[in-house]
C-alpha cells in the first residue's frame, strides 16, 4: 500500500501548501502577485476536473469547454441578478452536471477516440450556439466594478482548489474510483468482473463537469467583462488536458504540478512572444506521450530509481 | 428563390474543397488507423505556403500547387518519420488515442508557430481574375472558386485512379482492408504507412492552397477543417475517394441550406449537429466495421 500511502502524504502535502497560501493576501498586497496565484488556483481545479473523467475513468473529454462555459454563463447572470455567489456558482455547477448526465449516456456509446471527437464536436456546438445568442460583451454593472475585491476571488479559488484535490483524493481510493481505473485499463474486463461501466463512467463525468461548471463560475465572478462565448472556448479544454498530461495524468499530485508549471512558464513567456508557450507545451506534450506517458510524476519515479540504484 | 439558388451554388463551391480537405484525413485514418486531429493544421500551413509563394516569386496562385504538392508530399514524409511512425507500432485502439493526442500537441504547436511566422491576421490570396464573376441565368459563379472546385475534383479523381492502378496505390489499399494479410503477401507496410501520410499531407497542402485563394487562411482555422473533414469523414465512411468528394459537396449544401432556413451564423452548428446524430446513431462511426 505505499503507492496509498505516497498519495496520501501528496495530499496532505498539496493541502497544507493550500492553506499556506490563505495567508497571502495578508502579506502581499499587490494585485498583481494575487492574480496570478489567482491562476494558478482556477487552473489547478480545471486540471484536477478533466483528471477525474480522463485520468481516473480514461475517457478523454474534448468538450470540457462546455461544462466550463455553462458554469460561467449561469453562475454569472444569477450573480449579477443579486443571487450571493456561492449559491450561484453551485447553480452553475448543478447546470453543468444536469448537461452531462443528459448527454452521457448516449456520448458514451462512443469508444476511446470516437468519444473524444463526439465530444470535441458537441463543446463546439454549444460555443457557437452562445456566440450566436449571446454576441454581446458581458460587462459588470458599475456598482459591482466599485465594489470589487480581489481577495473575495482568491480566497474562493482556494476553496476550489482544495475541494477538487479533496474529491480527487477521495475518489481515488474508493471503490469507485478503482471501478474508473479498472475502466481505463480494460473496459470489457473490468465489465466481466462485475464493474458496472456505464454508471461509473457517468459518475465520473458527473463530478468532473460539477467541478470544472464550478470553476467556471468563478471565472464568471472574476473577469470584468469578456464575451460569453470565450468561456466556452477550446483552449480551456485544451489548457486542462496539457497540465494534467505534462504533470502527470491519472495521479493525484499530476494535475497540480501540471497546472503550476504552465502558468508560470505561459506568464513568463507572454511578456514576450505572444502564444509561444504553446509551441513549446505543445512540443513537450508531444514528447510526453510518446515517451513518457505519465509526466513529471513518472520522470521523478523514474529518477528517484536511477538514484537509488546509483547508490546501492 | 434566387437567393436561396444562389447560396447553395456556393455551398456546392464550397463543398468541393471539404471533399479534398477530408480526402487525405480519409487517406490516412483508412490506412494507418491513425487519427491525424491536426490535419486542419496541414492545412493551414498549405495556404501559407502558397501565400508566400505567391507573395515572393509572384507565382499564379493555381500554378502555385505545382510547388506546394510535393513540398507538403516531403513534409508529410518527414512528419511520419519523426512522428507517427512511432505510433504505427502500438496495437490499434492504442493506435488511435495516442495519435488523437499527438495530433493535438502538435495542432497547438504549429498553430503558435503560425502565430510567430505570420501573425494572426487573415490573409487572402489576390489574384488579378479573383473578382471575376460567370453568370448562369442570374446565378453569380465567383471564378476563382469554380476553378478551386473543378481542380478539387481533377486531384481527388487523379488520386483514385493512383490507388486503383498504381503498384503502390494497391498496397496502400491492401494495407488500409488488413495489414497483417498485406504483411503476409510481402507487401512493405511501413512504406505503404509512410506513402499514405505523405499522400493526405500533400493533398491538405493542395485544400490550403485552394483556401487561401477563394477564402482566406489565418492560424486559428485549423481546428475549423479539421472538424469539416472529420464530419465529411464520418457522413461518407473509409474505402472510396469518389464517396468523399460526394460527401464534401452534401455538407457544403446543407450547410448553405440551413444558413438560408436558420440564418448564416448557424451554419457550423448544423454540420456538427448530423456529425454528432451521425456518430451516435452508429457509435463507431459510419465508418465502424
Amino acid at each position: 500500500m505505499t503507492a496509498a500511502r505516497r498519495e496520501r502524504a501528496w495530499a496532505i502535502g498539496i493541502l497544507a501548501g493550500l492553506g499556506g497560501l490563505a495567508f497571502l493576501p495578508l502579506v502581499a498586497r499587490r494585485d498583481d502577485v494575487l492574480n496570478f496565484v489567482f491562476l494558478i488556483l482556477l487552473s489547478i481545479t480545471l486540471a484536477q476536473s478533466w483528471n477525474i473523467v480522463a485520468g481516473y475513468a480514461g475517457q478523454v473529454n474534448l468538450g470540457h469547454a462546455a461544462f466550463f462555459g455553462l458554469g460561467a454563463l449561469l453562475a454569472r447572470s444569477l450573480w449579477i441578478g443579486g443571487t450571493p455567489i456561492v449559491l450561484a456558482m453551485l447553480a452553475g455547477a448543478a447546470l453543468a452536471t444536469s448537461f452531462a448526465l443528459v448527454i452521457g449516456a448516449p456520448a458514451f456509446r462512443l469508444r476511446g477516440a470516437y468519444f473524444a471527437i463526439g465530444t470535441l464536436a458537441l463543446g463546439e456546438i454549444l460555443r457557437t450556439t452562445v456566440g450566436n445568442v449571446l454576441p454581446e460583451i458581458s460587462t459588470l454593472p458599475t456598482a459591482t466594478i466599485a465594489g470589487y475585491r480581489l481577495a473575495h476571488r482568491y480566497y474562493l479559488a482556494l476553496a476550489l482548489a482544495a475541494v477538487s484535490v479533496v474529491t480527487v483524493a477521495a475518489l481515488a481510493g474508493s471503490r469507485a474510483g478503482l471501478g474508473m481505473q479498472a475502466i481505463r485499463e480494460d473496459e470489457p474486463a473490468a465489465e466481466a468482473s462485475g464493474v458496472g461501466a456505464l454508471r461509473l463512467k457517468l459518475t465520473a463525468l458527473a463530478l468532473s463537469t460539477g467541478l470544472a461548471g464550478l470553476a467556471g463560475g468563478l471565472f464568471g465572478y472574476y473577469h470584468i467583462s469578456y464575451y460569453p462565448s470565450h468561456a466556452f472556448s477550446p483552449t480551456w479544454t485544451f489548457d486542462a488536458l496539457l497540465m494534467t498530461f505534462i504533470g502527470g495524468v491519472g495521479t493525484l499530485h499530476g494535475p497540480v504540478l501540471g497546472a503550476i508549471l504552465y502558468i508560470v512558464l505561459k506568464e513568463y513567456l507572454a511578456v514576450r512572444w505572444v502564444d509561444f508557450h504553446l509551441l513549446i507545451f505543445g512540443a513537450l506534450f508531444i514528447a510526453i506521450v510518446l515517451l513518457l506517458p505519465g509526466g513529471l510524476v513518472q520522470a521523478a519515479t523514474r529518477g528517484r530509481r536511477l538514484f537509488a540504484r546509483g547508490e546501492v | 428563390m434566387n437567393v436561396l439558388a444562389q447560396q447553395l451554388v456556393l455551398g456546392l463551391l464550397i463543398g468541393g474543397l471539404y471533399g479534398l480537405a477530408a480526402a487525405g484525413l480519409s487517406l490516412v485514418f483508412g490506412v494507418m488507423k491513425v487519427l491525424d486531429v491536426a490535419h486542419g493544421e496541414l492545412i493551414m500551413l498549405g495556404g501559407y505556403g502558397a501565400f508566400w509563394l505567391v507573395a515572393l516569386f509572384g507565382l499564379d496562385p493555381f500554378a502555385a500547387l505545382v510547388l506546394v504538392i510535393p513540398l507538403a508530399l516531403v513534409g508529410g514524409g518527414l512528419l511520419y518519420s519523426g512522428l507517427f511512425s512511432f505510433v504505427v507500432r502500438a496495437d490499434e485502439e492504442t493506435r488511435v488515442k495516442n495519435s488523437l493526442l499527438i495530433g493535438f500537441g502538435l495542432a497547438l504547436a504549429l498553430h503558435a508557430l503560425a502565430v510567430q511566422l505570420w501573425t494572426a491576421d487573415e490573409r487572402s490570396i489576390v489574384t488579378p481574375y479573383g473578382g471575376a464573376v460567370i453568370m448562369v441565368g442570374e446565378l453569380a459563379i465567383p471564378l476563382v472558386r469554380l476553378l478551386s472546385l473543378l481542380l478539387a475534383f481533377l486531384l481527388i479523381g487523379g488520386l483514385h485512379l493512383l490507388l486503383a492502378r498504381w503498384r503502390w496505390g494497391k498496397a496502400i489499399r491492401a494495407t488500409a482492408e488488413d495489414w497483417q494479410a498485406a504483411l503476409l503477401t510481402g507487401i512493405d507496410v511501413r512504406r505503404a504507412y509512410l506513402l499514405a501520410f505523405a499522400i493526405g499531407t500533400a493533398l491538405a497542402g493542395a485544400a490550403g492552397t485552394l483556401v487561401s485563394v477563394g477564402y482566406s487562411v489565418s492560424p486559428s482555422i485549423g481546428l475549423e477543417w479539421t472538424l469539416k473533414a472529420l464530419i465529411v469523414v464520418v457522413l461518407a465512411g473509409l474505402g472510396s475517394m469518389i464517396g468523399t468528394f460526394v460527401g464534401g459537396l452534401v455538407l457544403g449544401v446543407a450547410e448553405a441550406a440551413s444558413a438560408a432556413v436558420f440564418g448564416g451564423p448557424y451554419r457550423e452548428v448544423v454540420g456538427l449537429v448530423i456529425f454528432v446524430v451521425v456518430l451516435v446513431v452508429r457509435p463507431r462511426g459510419l465508418f465502424g466495421k
